[in-house]
């Protein structure tokens, strides 16, 4: 099956396939056969990922299911697809979120279900490029391509602000990436001409070509994270997104900033890497602990959630910059979980907001009379996402908290308050919409969760309990790619 | 001058060109008023005929005849395809357009030859006299073309703005011309080189030559400070005309200006390149933040157009054969996107109603899918997003850049890109997001359908495998 594997191009296969529906939907007139037909390409996408996880060589850090092609010769840009431990992961997690995407999306899109499936499958298979890219070229034309679906998804599907919201989100993405089209130009010339992330790895760059290509990488790897003070963009986005522009921003969108400093800024730049670490360190906390208190005050649903993810992705920021393998392994692992559970609160939040048409927590109250099972789904992942012993968030923020006292105690014990006002939030939020009496009328007209609804949160679920009780299958298939990251970024630090 | 049989054979395109033209004049007076439009079938076929030919005496070699007066080269050639290309969508978009301006006279088609041989000869000028020849007759017909509209009185002040700084500039390029003669003895583009390499000592005479060579060519290509006549010229012309001389034209006074600055004066680069760079980046700012305020979308696409001229300075700034292929790369682009943006206006113009207005495009996708989705790609295309065109032209252009250590220039370059991305986006955003606000009509015929696509096709083809179309500019920069 290896063998099979390694002569087919599986990557292109996954990667283009939800462009293919894209291409079918196009010719498509009935809004039913639309809707299985994106169901039916991202379902089976999911499923030609599944071998890319269930035949990966967990012994090695090598780059798998290698494809590579000549493209454009006369600047060395080839075709050059691959994953290694840590992409894997985020194919496999990005062809997950896919199905469950048109699954949320399918009464709750109403106009212009056409050109919805059409930018969700589009956005899809820019997302997976994204990842499988193994050209510095082929990468950032995946990565700007994500920013068109992204910007119609929020801008026609969303709520009342969406316009604001979707140029918002457009220009603080582009204004991060064409920086880092410069940097990836400087590091072309610097490296030998070439765009092949692999042999950029292995290039010594002077000191002032990291120090500068980095913080054009830092830019706009940190406006996608986002850390703070970036991070103005997101609650907007995420507020007016529809739910599966949300679930996307959240489970994928964000992972592909940490990934950016995973992939290319830790490893390509160093020393440039430790020169800035206590910055990016105070940032991560910064944004751990303010994300929180602005989770405290939000009277809305989904930006409570919105800035629980800031408060997240800081935990993640800060297990990747501790350099030994439990915090970047409990970073990796908690990009992942963060991907599962904030998905799933998005979904929750989504579900409901179908039924009731509002966001704000004070119109909520005493759910769990009326929607027992979903308030249970929504229990399951309030815990997961405030990592409750027995979830997967508990393993990750272990590992990176664990990490970071390996590092410097003090930033681990400010850490640990961080996690704790996650609780605050969560559990106040839980408690004003699922508890106590019912303190709406119209709640009562709210009907329980259908199976299509209960399918995609039972996947989520699965995962859920899955890393919480038994992570060594994911750590597994990290832990190559982490011990040779580790190899890389290890040097001595500059006077 | 000795006669030799090779020199009418080598310029056979621009006597096709010329004599057709001529010809042409004398035709239509055997043409009724209801066969006028079989003028532009004509034209068409005029501009097939030269482009073959063309195509058929492309060498590889350089191939300087007339006393070199003109050279026969790839460089030469490739221009040219721009401008064939160029005239035959243009033609293409007019057909309908201007039955509905009713405009229709056999003159437009003939005046758009003229400018065509124009620039012709333009791209073909190895001397500056044949340059200066080329660039007014290229120039004369087009301010006829920009009036054409007598009895609006916008297209009356876009002609007369544009013919009194245009002869301004003409000016002030044949200064700098005798100029450069006094100083180097010759006009002829090598020889010029040769003598300023030969050690020829740098004085303030041909400083001041050289920035009345930029400040003519300049304004030829909208670049500010010389830009002061676009905005109005390309409100005021016919659409159809507005985007044969954002494309066209433009492309003209960018393959001389090229010879002109990365040939002959190539050797004395150190002196010019601060200006230039200046001049590059003020025209890419003022073009993107001056657009952002505009609600006319041929107003709003001449500031575009002013930007992107930037863009194309810089690879004059970065010099080298990949300096010029990258703006070769640029121009070639640009003729597939900006054609295909100017066709979507011109195709929504119909009846009472002009379609200038950016607000007249709310709602559009609800009406017109294909339309809105043809206009979102060009539109993003221009912003130089990927997987469209526009990004490789803009990829190249910095490649070249930093390439040769201007990396600041390119970071000020990319935020400038950046800036100019919203007033793209702002009309993506008013077709797709926002509820119609009237009837849409759009006036499709097959003319208008063929060049939609084969702009669309070409934006789109380049961005994904932009190899061939690299390759294609790399073999015809000239050494």
């Amino acid at each position: 099956m290896t063998e099979f594997l390694n002569n087919y191009p599986i990557l292109t296969l996954v990667t283009f396939l939800p462009l293919v529906g894209a291409f079918v939907i196009l010719f498509m007139k009935n809004e039913v056969n639309i809707r299985w037909t994106a169901l039916l390409f991202t379902v089976v996408d999911f499923i030609v990922s599944l071998p890319l996880v269930c035949y990966f060589n967990t012994a090695t850090h090598k780059m798998q299911f290698v494809e590579r092609y000549s493209w454009i010769p006369s600047w060395n840009i080839s075709y050059y697809m691959g994953i290694d431990g840590i992409s894997v992961l985020f194919v496999f997690l990005t062809a997950l979120l896919g199905w469950i995407c048109i699954l949320a999306s399918w009464k709750a899109i109403e106009k212009k279900v056409k050109e919805f499936m059409i930018v969700i499958l589009v956005m899809q298979t820019a997302m997976i490029g994204v990842f499988c890219a193994l050209d510095f070229f082929l990468f950032y034309l995946f990565w700007e391509a994500m920013l068109i679906p992204m910007y119609l998804i929020i801008g026609v599907w969303g709520g009342e602000r969406r316009i604001y919201s979707a140029v918002k989100f457009f220009l603080y993405t582009l204004a991060g990436s064409v920086l880092l089209l410069v940097g990836i130009i400087v590091l072309y010339f610097a490296g030998g001409n070439t765009f092949d992330i692999l042999s950029l790895m292995n290039q010594n760059y002077s000191f002032t070509v990291q120090f500068w290509v980095f913080l054009a990488f830092f830019v706009a790897f940190a406006i996608k994270v986002p850390m703070f003070p970036f991070h103005t963009w997101l609650p907007d986005a995420h507020v007016e997104a529809p739910t599966a522009g949300s679930i996307i921003l959240a489970g994928i969108l964000l992972k592909m900033g940490t990934y950016g400093f995973l992939r290319f800024a830790m490893p390509m730049l160093p020393e440039a890497t430790h020169y800035f670490t206590m910055p990016i360190l105070l940032l991560s906390l910064v944004a751990i602990i303010y994300g929180g208190y602005l989770a405290l005050a939000q009277e809305d649903l989904k930006k409570l959630v919105a800035y629980s993810s800031v408060s997240h992705m800081g935990f993640v920021t800060l297990g990747l910059f501790v350099y030994n393998t439990t915090g970047i392994e409990g970073g990796i692992l908690q990009m992942l979980n963060h991907g599962i559970s904030t998905s799933a609160l998005f979904l929750c939040v989504g579900v409901i907001y179908e039924r009731t048409h509002t966001r704000k927590i004070s119109a909520y109250g005493g759910l769990a009379k009326v929607a027992p099972v979903y308030t249970t789904f929504f229990a399951i992942f309030m815990l997961s996402s405030l990592a409750i012993p027995g979830t997967n968030s508990f393993i990750g923020e272990l590992l990176i908290i664990v990490g970071a006292f390996g590092y410097n105690k003090v930033i681990a014990g400010v850490a640990v308050l961080g996690a704790g006002l996650g609780a605050a939030y969560l559990l106040g939020m839980y408690k004003r919409v699922a508890l106590g009496e019912i303190t709406n009328e119209h709640l009562k007209e709210v009907w329980d969760l259908d199976a299509r609804e209960i399918i995609a949160m039972v996947a989520l679920v699965v995962f859920v309990v899955w890393i919480g009780l038994y992570p060594k299958p994911f750590l597994n298939v990290m832990h190559a790619s982490t011990e040779h990251l580790l190899k890389q970024i290890t040097v001595t630090p500059p006077q | 001058m000795q006669f030799n049989i090779i020199n009418i054979i080598a310029s056979m395109p621009e006597i096709i060109v010329i004599a057709a033209a001529c010809l042409l004049l004398m035709v239509d007076l055997f043409l009724s008023k209801r066969q006028k439009h079989l003028m532009a079938y004509l034209a068409i076929a005029v501009v097939i005929i030269a482009a073959i030919q063309t195509w058929r005496i492309e060498g590889v070699r350089p191939l300087y005849i007339f006393d070199r007066l003109f050279v026969v080269d790839s460089f030469a050639t490739f221009f040219k395809t721009i401008f064939y290309l160029s005239t035959f969508l243009a033609i293409l978009l007019s057909m309908n357009y201007i039955k509905i301006e009713d405009i229709e006279h056999s003159e437009y088609y003939i005046l758009m030859l003229f400018a065509l041989s124009g620039m012709m000869i333009m791209a073909s000028g190895a001397d500056l006299i044949t340059i200066y020849l080329g660039l007014e007759l290229m120039a004369l017909p087009v301010y006829l073309l920009t009036g054409f509209m007598r009895k609006d009185i916008r297209s009356n002040e876009a002609a007369m703005k544009y013919i009194v700084l245009g002869a301004l500039s003409s000016g002030i390029l044949l200064y700098g011309i005798s100029l450069i003669y006094g100083l180097t003895g010759t006009t002829q583009l090598s020889y010029i080189a040769a003598s300023l390499k030969g050690g020829a000592k740098v004085d303030s005479a041909l400083i001041l030559a050289t920035i009345f060579l930029i400040a003519g060519f300049g304004f030829k290509v909208a670049a500010v400070p010389f830009h002061m006549w676009a905005p109005d010229t390309y409100e005021g012309a016919p659409t159809s005309i507005t985007a044969f001389m954002s494309v066209g034209p433009k492309a003209a006074a960018f393959a001389v200006f090229l010879r002109v600055m990365l040939h002959a004066l190539a050797p004395i680069s150190f002196n010019w390149i601060a200006i230039v760079a200046v001049i590059s980046v003020v025209t890419m700012i003022f073009g993107s933040v001056v657009a952002l305020v505009q609600t006319n979308i041929k107003r709003m696409l001449a500031y575009s157009s002013i930007g992107h001229a930037g863009y194309a300075l810089l690879g004059f700034v970065a010099g080298g054969a990949d300096g010029i292929a990258s703006v070769m790369l640029y121009l070639f682009i640009y003729t597939f996107m900006n054609m295909g943006i100017f066709g979507a206006i011109i195709v929504m113009r119909k009846g009472g109603f002009s379609g200038e207005n950016i607000e007249d495009y709310t709602g559009l996708a609800k009406v017109h899918r294909g339309m809105a989705l043809l206009m979102l790609i060009f539109l993003f295309s221009l912003a130089g997003i990927p997987p469209t065109a526009g990004f490789v032209g803009k990829f190249y252009i910095f490649m070249a850049l930093i390439h040769k250590g201007f990396i600041s220039l390119a970071v000020i370059a990319v935020i400038a890109s950046a800036i100019a991305a919203y007033f793209y986006i702002r009309i993506v955003m008013l077709m797709y997001m926002k509820e119609p606000a009237r009837e849409f009509d759009v006036a499709q015929t097959s003319a208008t359908r063929l060049a939609l696509a084969i702009a669309a096709f070409g934006t789109i083809i380049i961005g994904i495998l932009p190899a061939w179309a690299i390759d294609f500019v790399q073999r015809a920069v000239f050494r």
